[in-house]
């Protein structure tokens, strides 16, 4: 094979990876407008966190991952979970509470599990499950594997004492934990700078020894490029890595939270969304000559004809039986 | 058979059954090159290495939430509290995250994990070293909670929740370590959910658990002795599940009883027991049940304050001359 040729394939493939990973946000961000729809409509209960703005995060690190790696994240994982690859239609049944939902309608938005595709969940209490994903990592050590497990968290977690004792024993043990942090800034509506006496995240890392990188978070293409990093880290030396992706979430905190809520600006927000992370890989593409804004638009289309059919297969799933009550309390 | 330390059947269970099973692993302070600040693990770290007997630095929460992680990857943790006093640090992780992936995740994530240490008060230790909390933990459904009394007991059940596929709380007592009684050799597992009459008796039914099975004994004796009573002494063993049937099975032979516990009273152990009794035994009561708990204070220092607030012999004798109408 000629250079020429290897550089064509690797150029392909990276085009056919960007692509993908387009798609993939689309995905995400009508998912989450149509679960808003939903969530007005009264289809969805309790507390829901949309991730949109957030999109290039989950699908940037996602794309770096094996099938066999590890994923965890907190209550804001719709995005996480599509992105791993868990149907649409099971992440919406399940906010829609069904017996067809990815955790059988007994976990809702905040708890989509997905064992098979080593989607360990969605967890509810800030930071809580940061210690999980390291005893995930430690279980694929004592094992002699060399799987990785990427773990979410907001920036707020960052203050909860479970960051600090976990990315200290995650170092001290050479845990192969990817420690993704989404900074978007704000912890439900209070500022991080106002309650962080260090806002920089990735300054954390070094109190624990552990390797670290500063991360665009509205850039896919930085997003998945510094994953792969964290990945070769931990899955060849089994060295730990705190990423801070600074992003940007577009909606209130939760369904309860308005559009920018007292806390922001709307001009800030606005400002944001010159950084939508779709608009920058979308126009990178047409710069490129890669997709003209007629495959753009087929791609839309194609995404939101998957959304409704999600949505279609929510509605009319039933709910869980009665008797699901009792189930899964205690295994056998 | 053998007569072996409280201390040293714990050490057997966890020997045999890491020994048994590479998945069983033993994390927490002191565990290993310390041997446990109780010896609990005595020689385990020599025998199973670093990977398997794991010193953590001083983090409940980060080591407990470590253990869960790993029982999710497919391990079968057992984690160690120094005492279950700093296990409250733990909390969110074995209430929040232990007890409810499995249901949370719609019968996906089975977490085989013990979380073990010493429980209740030992000798002057003061207000935050001295507390028993299995009326917090056996008010989670998703955890088993078992708490030993005996040496044997202590091995076999120790067993038992290692093999459990939920998380199994163990309850140990730092004033039962050295106590010593016969325990069987090699496989011996006790069964989760069941009660044992450690003494049987035909007048009056004295419920305990863990280290009040002592004082309930002493208690047995004493109005033998002096009182012409016959107790029976039932060791629930296990309190969530509890065995029902054992506690009815006792109170309709004796239509009295006196339930033992180490905690407080608002919403003990001992106030579930009796609101069993009162629905299962109407019938069969001939008194009102009574309690004996620890005293309704923050555990003091002083030694005759303590001992003041601690359940006795002496309290359980008054309270069964009580429900047998002998005052």
């Amino acid at each position: 094979m000629t250079t020429a040729t290897v550089q064509d394939k690797k150029d392909q493939a990276q085009a056919e990876l960007e692509r993908r990973m387009l798609r993939q946000m689309l995905l995400i961000r009508r998912f989450e407008e149509k679960a808003a729809e939903a969530y007005a409509l009264g289809k969805i209960g309790g507390f829901c966190h949309l991730y949109i703005g957030q999109e290039a995060v989950a699908v940037g690190s996602l794309a770096a991952l094996r099938d066999d790696d590890y994923v965890i994240s907190s209550y804001r994982e719709h995005g996480q979970a599509l992105a791993r690859g868990v149907s649409p239609g099971a992440v919406m049944a399940e906010l829609f509470g069904k017996a067809t939902g990815c955790s059988k309608g007994k976990g809702g938005s905040m708890h989509l599990f997905d064992v098979g595709k080593r989607f360990m969940g969605g967890h509810g209490i800030v930071g809580g499950h940061i210690p999980l994903g390291a005893g995930i990592g430690f279980g694929i050590k004592y094992k002699g594997g060399d799987q990785v497990c990427l773990c979410y968290f907001g920036e707020a977690a960052v203050n909860i004492g479970a960051f600090h004792e976990t990315l200290n024993m995650a170092s001290v043990y050479h845990l192969p934990v990817i420690f993704c942090c989404e900074n978007n800034r704000y912890g439900m509506g209070t500022a991080f700078e106002r309650v962080a006496a260090v806002t920089d995240v990735v300054e954390h890392a070094c109190s624990y020894d552990m390797a670290a990188e500063l991360v665009n978070g509205m850039d896919v293409l930085a997003v998945h490029a510094a994953t792969q990093r964290a990945v070769e880290r931990a899955r060849t030396g089994g060295h730990p890595t705190l990423l801070e992706m600074r992003t940007y979430r577009f909606m209130g905190h939760s369904m309860s939270d308005p559009l920018h809520g007292v806390y922001r600006t709307k001009d800030e927000v606005e400002e944001q969304k010159k950084r939508d992370p779709i608009s920058q890989l979308a126009l990178k593409l047409r710069e490129e000559g890669a997709l003209d804004q007629t495959g753009l638009d087929a791609l839309d289309a194609a995404v939101r004809a998957d959304i409704e059919q999600a949505v279609r297969f929510a509605d009319e799933s039933p709910d869980p039986d009665p008797a699901e009550l009792f189930t899964h309390v205690l295994a056998d | 058979m053998p007569t072996l330390t409280y201390r040293d059947a714990l050490n057997q269970a966890l020997r045999e059954e890491m020994q048994r099973d590479p998945n069983v692993f033993l994390m927490g302070e002191e565990v290993g090159v310390y041997q446990g600040a109780y010896k609990v693990s005595r020689g385990l770290l020599e025998e199973f290495g670093p990977m398997r007997v794991v010193d953590t630095p001083i983090a409940e929460l980060g080591f407990a939430g470590i253990g869960v992680g790993a029982a999710m990857a497919g391990l079968r943790p057992v984690i160690e509290f120094m005492t279950w006093n700093f296990a409250v640090l733990a909390q969110d992780q074995i209430v929040n995250s232990a007890a409810k992936l499995l249901y949370e995740s719609g019968g996906q994530l089975p977490l085989p994990i013990v979380f073990r240490g010493p429980n209740g008060a030992a000798l002057q230790l003061g207000a935050q070293h001295s507390q028993a909390w299995e009326s917090w933990l056996s008010h989670i459904p998703g955890l088993k909670v078992v708490a030993p009394a005996t040496p044997a007991d202590a091995k076999g059940l120790l067993k038992s929740a290692i093999r459990d596929n939920n998380p199994v709380i163990v309850l140990e007592g730092e004033m039962l370590y050295n106590t010593k009684g016969d325990v069987p050799e090699g496989e011996y597992v006790v069964p989760i959910g069941r009660a044992d009459v450690k003494r049987e008796g035909r007048d009056v039914t004295l419920i305990c658990h863990s280290k009040t099975v002592t004082v309930a004994l002493k208690a047995a004796e004493q109005l033998a002795e002096h009182e012409a009573v016959s107790a029976e002494v039932v060791d629930l063993r296990s309190l969530r599940p509890l065995d029902l049937e054992a506690i009815t099975t006792s109170v309709a032979k004796t239509n009295r009883a006196v339930v033992v516990e180490e905690g407080w009273p608002q919403c003990g152990i001992g106030a579930h027991v009796v609101d069993v009794i009162q629905r299962e035994c109407f019938d069969q009561l001939d008194a009102p049940v009574l309690r004996v708990t620890q005293a309704d204070v923050p555990m003091p220092y002083n030694k005759q304050l303590e001992r003041l607030a601690k359940p006795s012999p002496d309290k359980v004798v008054a309270a069964a001359r009580h429900v047998l109408y002998l005052d």
